[in-house]
């Protein structure tokens, strides 16, 4: 989802010493609003961020960070601001990047993301095709094999990594089916998006140029792949499609990478942390593991409602393109503002008890997850086609998949996720 | 009473009652016709309630607006009769009015 260079929350801290800007261990209520800064990775690893989000979308809905590592931005925390801000391309854009952290020149590699019409549209419309639901129905086969033969494979009544082994193994698998990218190699493909959007010094990356490296190598490693597809006949899959296409074929090398990074974070990261957080959500909502049980019929609205429920992307950023008024606040051209999904997916004004995970939400579909406008996630039905195959074929073969200890979650207030979750299995 | 029809993509028809005044989206969605999703609620920002109009009906709707347009550019299978439910009110000069939903929503 994430063009490259950007996309990491505050990403300005060289490594994981404690940072003067962390919030963690802080109480949300007592402490003055404007010195609340949800843009600090910190609290999102820490689990902590979800009260910060409550008490601005209650006192300061459209609220003003004057101070944070990442300079000055706005946050839109209510659910009918986000939709506003998110249909309003001609104030609010996706240029020059939809991360909060401003992009180096010497690091910018450009995808239709972040970028307005004409140019988004018609690039978009190049590679769309493949996540298309007539495309779908083709796949849909060989992502139950795929799930069928994971989930196979996985020890029963002994703890293991269900991030590992299910969530990172099955999106992987996905990409390199629709990248037709090399099978074997396809552990580059979740290092690569992995990288994109590390945070130097955050556990992954060491430094930007440590980064920069990976990136490189992803970009010759496509480079060669697109050069070999030029030579084919057009195919079915995203690399021939970007080849081939003629809002693509020409692409200088940074844009391509910038779009392969795109549509490899984009069906990477976020369906790996809806396939964990589901997982957690049933966890800590047994109630509805049972109702789930009892009614598999309702897998698709769980579907939904656990995509609301972990908004596996916490937020996108516009740049004001002129001075612009939103609930009585002024934002200036040129302002970063900030939408933050992850609040707007638990306003109270949108969903009932927003922090329960309930699985017949009757209005589940209205999260803002995929985003919406021009920019709507473009792999929603894929991601949405994912999970659903995924949990039928859990309920036939497993009672219950029982989370064993804390999750560990991602460093990042962009990637809203986990990098551990221990599990059991409990067969039928 | 005004009178519309979805047709389903595999030909099953369904005529319900809309409101004056109301979106094409909002009959269908308040009389649980499948085929419309309507994702965004109504706001024509998601796409997910696209119809094709019955030819003969075409002329007879408000033309659409740009973000109408930019929407539409990006669904699947888009046709010349391509609409979003949800930007076309219903009045009584479209009593009789039908549309085709298609097999998916994208």
């Amino acid at each position: 989802m994430a063009d490259t260079a950007d996309t990491p929350a505050a990403a300005a801290e060289s490594d994981r010493k404690p940072s003067k800007w962390s919030m963690v261990g802080k109480n949300p209520r007592n402490m003055p609003l404007e010195d609340i800064d949800p843009s600090h990775p910190g609290i999102w690893e820490a689990n902590e961020h979800l009260p910060f989000l409550a008490r601005l979308r209650e006192e300061a809905p459209v609220h003003y960070c004057r101070h944070s590592a990442v300079g000055p931005y706005w946050s839109i925390m209510k659910h009918s601001d986000i939709m506003a801000v998110d249909t309003s391309p001609a104030i609010y854009s996706s240029e020059p990047t939809i991360g909060i952290v401003d992009i180096l020149p010497e690091f910018d590699a450009p995808s239709f993301i972040a970028m307005d019409p004409p140019r988004h549209n018609a690039q978009r419309k190049v590679v769309q095709p493949v996540v298309a639901p007539e495309n779908l129905k083709k796949l849909s086969g060989t992502i139950r094999r795929r799930a069928a033969g994971i989930l196979d494979e996985l020890p029963v009544e002994e703890e293991f990594d269900w991030v590992e082994r299910v969530s990172i193994d099955l999106t992987t698998r996905m990409l390199a089916t629709l990248f037709d990218f090399p099978f074997e190699d396809r552990y580059k493909l979740t290092y690569w998006s992995d990288m994109a959007t590390a945070i130097p010094g955050g556990g992954v990356a060491e430094s930007y140029e440590h980064r920069w490296r990976a990136m490189r190598e992803c970009l010759t490693c496509f480079t060669e792949l697109r050069n070999e597809r030029i030579n084919k006949p057009p195919g079915n899959d995203l690399l021939s499609m970007l080849a081939h296409g003629e809002a693509t074929r020409d692409m200088p090398p940074m844009e391509f990478l910038g779009n392969i990074l795109l549509l490899v974070v984009g069906g990477n990261d976020t369906t790996r942390n809806s396939i964990s957080g589901g997982v957690l959500a049933l966890n800590r909502f047994p109630d509805e593991y049972e109702k789930l049980r009892r009614d598999p019929s309702l897998i698709p609205n769980m579907v939904s409602e656990i995509i609301r429920w972990q908004t596996p992307l916490a937020y996108m950023r516009r740049t004001a393109k002129v001075d612009t008024e939103l609930r009585g606040q002024r934002i200036s051209a040129g302002d970063k503002v900030v939408m933050w999904y992850a609040s707007g997916n638990r306003d109270p004004e949108m969903f009932e008890r927003p922090d329960d995970f309930r699985i017949d939400r009757s209005n589940a579909r209205r999260h803002v997850s995929f985003g919406f406008g021009i920019h709507r996630c473009m792999g929603n039905r894929l991601a949405e086609l994912q999970l659903r195959i995924l949990w039928e074929e859990i309920l036939k073969r497993f009672h219950r998949v029982e989370v064993t200890g804390e999750p560990k979650r991602v460093y990042s207030s962009f990637i809203n996720g986990y990098t551990e979750l221990p599990v059991v299995l409990h067969p039928l | 009473m005004i009178k519309v029809t979805f047709i389903e993509h595999d030909g099953t028809e369904r005529s319900v009652e809309a409101v004056d005044g109301n979106s094409l989206m909002l009959a269908a969605v308040s009389n649980d016709v499948p085929g419309i999703d309507a994702d965004c609620g109504g706001c024509c920002s998601c796409g997910t309630c696209h119809v094709y109009v019955n030819e003969e009906w075409l002329d007879k709707l408000k033309p659409m607006d740009d973000d109408e347009e930019d929407m539409l550019d990006m669904v699947d299978d888009r046709r010349s009769n391509s609409r979003l439910a949800c930007q076309i009110t219903v009045r009584e000069s479209l009593d009789g009015l039908v549309v085709t939903t298609p097999e998916f929503q994208f």
